[in-house]
């Protein structure tokens, strides 16, 4: 298959679920709670193309409001670990000695924790609900990016063009934001390709042990709700699966052609 | 190379006792009192006293983590829910997740080495185009949803294998494929990288050059060399799989210790929470160590690395 038609087909997945979740009220065709319960179970028709609930809700309307939440979650989780991960690992690596050692042994001791079990373990105190899974996420999120960002200070900070703007009496602040940040930027985007595809992964699995988000219906719950009618109602279960399958191996794709290319571009340079 | 041994056991300490600290940390979190979160609206004065006791709430903090540790290296917690201590209520349930997380294991072997080392041999034709398709679908394919996909398959059409339960070799084989397939997608990657990476090494063409038979130069001298990331590879997966079974555990209803912390968090027995986090990170460090020692030890190369 050639690259062409991959791209493609991430462009396209992509694309399809972000403009599901950002206009899901004007796009899911049916309100998302209104039931039908003569309809209970009911499988693909013209009218609900993947089927309806037990409760006769039309399960299309509710995947297109899971979208949003897949990428809210998604999205903003990346956002905030990303933003703290670079801060740290750039403040690590910027200052040196003691501090850099106490924050990476701080990060060693994170990433010996099983990340979901923490995030399932916050959760079940916090309590479910869609800003306590992003709390939940994003406490170990930052420890990836924090690694890299450090990695490529101290890189960095080797080169002629950083000593010369030290030289020049650049600050800290202006060495990081200025010059070390477009540096950075390329390796942080391939990490926040997987760190989305991750965070899609974690929130449903949340949900799917019924500590995600309640009001709004996820694609995790649904697959909980659906696994329960596998004998009679099998679409309960494969379009949600489905769904999060397409958008977790489409940001993994992406995340694997940024790399190729951002490789490219380096040996190019050279 | 003792050195290295031996500042990697040290710090398996500070670890364990900073996973422990985040766990004692977890009953503070929850908001409000976390003894009328656990005990409910309804309970007697009498009943939140005695809890509150038992959990130590009722003195200062410092006290309350001396204490809690007290009580875990003496095997004192104790399970609200179960109304025994918490190593009681594990130690079924952590075998029960062994033997999955190993049977997994063994099956993602068994699919992903010859799947990868194929691949390698035949690069660039449909064979390795398959293997590689394989490889992403098992490394992105949830286990949720893989789980009732097999169970749809093979249980409700075919009608071959029990649909959930712990009983003989039939009731493992659908948890176990379920667990293991993120491992093998992942394995069968690797051992194609290493496979490859080991065909093209000089010493592969001087062993042709001296005569020896085909058969001995891959079996003898390319896999076993092959082997070595392969191997890390597979220890360290060893631990996620421990730490990551309690959705599949869930779905198919195995009484491992990960189905018993999501039914500790619904029946708010947070103590029992605390307990198989615990648990779950401790194996998780420990096979992480094990795997790093053997492997320090099986790779020279990682030796004279670690030792700069």
């Amino acid at each position: 298959m050639s690259r062409k038609l991959i791209s493609i087909f991430i462009v396209v997945v992509i694309a399809v679920f972000a403009v599901s979740g950002i206009f899901a009220a004007k796009l899911a065709p049916f309100p998302v709670n209104e039931q039908n319960l003569c309809l209970g179970l009911a499988g693909p028709s013209a009218s609900h193309p993947f089927g309806q609930d037990k409760l006769g809700r039309d399960l299309l309307s509710r995947m297109i409001f899971a979208a949003r939440i897949s990428l809210i979650v998604g999205v903003t989780v990346v956002l905030i670990s990303a933003t703290l991960g670079f801060l740290i690992g750039a403040a690590a690596g910027a200052a040196g000695g003691a501090a850099d050692q106490a924050i990476m042994r701080l990060i060693d001791l994170l990433m010996a924790f099983p990340g979901i079990l923490l995030a399932i373990a916050l959760v079940a105190v916090l309590g479910p609900g869609l800003w306590n899974v992003i709390f939940a996420l994003s406490v170990l999120g930052w420890v990836g990016y924090a690694r890299l960002v450090r990695a490529q200070v101290l890189v960095e900070r080797e080169k002629a063009y950083f000593e010369s703007a030290r030289a020049l009496g650049a600050g800290w602040a202006r060495l990081i934001f200025k010059h070390l940040a477009p540096n950075v930027a390329g390796p942080l985007l391939v990490q926040a390709s997987f760190g989305i595809a991750g965070a899609i992964l974690a929130e449903a699995s949340l949900s799917f042990l019924g500590l995600g988000t309640q009001k709004i219906p996820s694609f995790g719950s649904l697959l909980s709700h659906g696994i329960n009618f596998l004998r009679t109602a099998p679409h309960l279960t494969i379009f949600p699966g489905l769904a999060v399958f397409l958008l977790v191996i489409s940001f993994n794709l992406l995340g694997d052609f940024l790399g190729d290319y951002l490789q490219v571009e380096e040996k190019g340079k050279v | 190379m003792r050195q290295y041994l031996v500042r990697r056991v040290l710090w398996f300490f500070p670890v364990l006792f900073g996973v422990s600290l985040i766990v004692f940390f977890f009953i503070h979190l929850i908001p409000g009192d976390p003894v009328m979160v656990m005990l409910g609206e309804s309970a007697r004065p009498a009943q939140v006293q005695a809890l509150r006791h038992s959990l130590h709430l009722d003195q200062p903090l410092y006290l309350q983590l001396l204490l809690f540790f007290s009580d875990l290296l003496r095997g004192k917690m104790a399970s609200i829910f179960f109304q025994k201590p918490v190593l009681d209520v594990m130690a079924p349930r952590l075998i029960a997740t062994f033997e999955l997380a190993l049977f997994a294991m063994a099956i993602a072997i068994l699919i992903a080495l010859p799947i990868g080392i194929l691949s390698a041999f035949k690069k660039n034709s449909w064979i390795d185009f398959a293997s590689r398709v394989f490889s992403l679908l098992g490394v992105s394919i949830p286990n949720f949803w893989l789980g009732p996909l097999l169970i749809i398959l093979f249980s409700i059409i075919l009608g071959w294998l029990p649909v959930s339960g712990r009983g003989g070799l039939s009731h493992l084989i659908l948890p176990a494929l379920t667990l293991g397939m993120g491992m093998a997608g992942l394995l069968s990657r690797i051992s194609r990288a290493s496979m490859l990476e080991v065909l093209s090494a000089p010493y592969l063409r001087s062993g042709r050059a001296r005569g020896l038979s085909e058969a001995r130069i891959i079996l003898v001298h390319a896999l076993r060399n092959a082997l070595i990331p392969i191997l890390t590879v597979i220890g360290l997966q060893f631990g996620a799989l421990l730490s990551g079974a309690f959705i599949t555990e869930t779905i198919f209803a195995w009484p491992g210790i990960g189905r018993l912390l999501i039914n500790a968090i619904f029946t708010r027995d947070f103590p029992l929470v605390q307990a198989c986090v615990l648990m779950i990170a401790a194996s998780y460090l420990t096979v992480n160590l094990l795997v790093d020692l053997c492997y320090a030890g099986v790779d020279a190369r990682v030796r004279l690395w670690r030792e700069k």
